[in-house]
């Protein structure tokens, strides 16, 4: 009983840490990605190694890769407690929704009723397809 | 959008669902991980599922930066999520899996939400940027 509830609880320490850092990570990401630009163009313009050096160098990035380090390891750590049919929807899900609200307030993002519905369906969605 | 750019998502889509499925199962191999024992986490890097795992991780990554990088996260998110459906089919059709009422309902949730999300605009217009002296658009926010 005892085993399990540790199990369980483990299991949900992981997805939150899953959701917070993930999201904390997509958004760095993508405001890093923002600021270089279409990576196809700049990469047509001045070479693949520029691309590189310029993603490097952009402190989103390294930040959000960060954070996307904290998440793998938060994953791994809830795959080791509990089983990929709760972890990987639960975090997934969770983590759409997260990530609607968190790119609006920091990426000021237009997500209009169209993409709140994405969000949702797609979240609903990924727990439905865990059973 | 071209056909680069749905490319770049079917490589989110696919590489993702994939890599973690393969993390899943070599993680099973390695066993539960204490929070005392951290460093065996490290080492669980070792289990040759877990590596390849990392490997399809990698180019899920090069495929979602590219993403990130001329669409909103918001955009991206709900339209790579096809991957989930794709496994789900995969199981059925070529694992000959059953697949239950309510995971069939989860995969019709799943792509009206991409239906959604890609019947939209991929980015958020904006005024010009300025760019600053290392030819990267400065900061607005």
């Amino acid at each position: 009983m005892i085993p399990h509830a540790i199990s369980n609880l483990n299991g949900w320490l992981a997805i939150l840490a899953i959701v917070i850092s993930s999201s904390a990570g997509d958004v760095l990401l993508s405001r890093g990605m923002k600021q270089i630009g279409d990576l196809g163009e700049v990469r047509r313009k001045h070479g693949f190694n520029f691309v590189l050096l310029q993603i490097l160098r952009n402190r989103y990035f390294l930040i959000g890769v960060g954070c996307m380090a904290i998440s793998f390891y938060s994953l791994l750590f809830g795959l080791s407690w509990n089983e990929v049919s709760l972890i990987g929807p639960a975090a997934a899900s969770l983590t759409f929704v997260a990530n609607a609200f968190a790119a609006k307030m920091f990426l000021h993002e237009h997500v209009d009723h169209r993409r709140w519905a994405a969000a949702l369906f797609v979240a609903a969605g990924v727990v439905l397809m865990a059973f | 959008m071209n056909s680069r750019k749905y490319l770049v998502l079917a490589g989110v889509s696919v590489f993702a669902p994939v890599g973690d499925s393969l993390l899943s199962y070599g993680m099973k191999q390695v066993g539960n991980i204490s929070l005392n024992n951290i460093p065996e986490l490290l080492l669980a890097i070792a289990n040759p599922w877990v590596g390849l795992g990392i490997v399809l991780l990698l180019g899920f990554f090069a495929s979602y930066m590219t993403a990130l990088s001329w669409a909103d996260l918001t955009y991206v998110l709900p339209a790579s999520s096809l991957g989930y459906v794709l496994l789900a089919l995969i199981a059925r059709f070529a694992l000959h899996e059953q697949i239950s009422l309510m995971r069939w309902l989860g995969i019709a949730l799943v792509s009206g939400g991409v239906g959604f999300v890609t019947s939209g605009p991929e980015v958020t217009r904006r005024p010009p940027q300025h760019l600053s002296n290392d030819g990267v658009a400065a900061e607005h926010l």
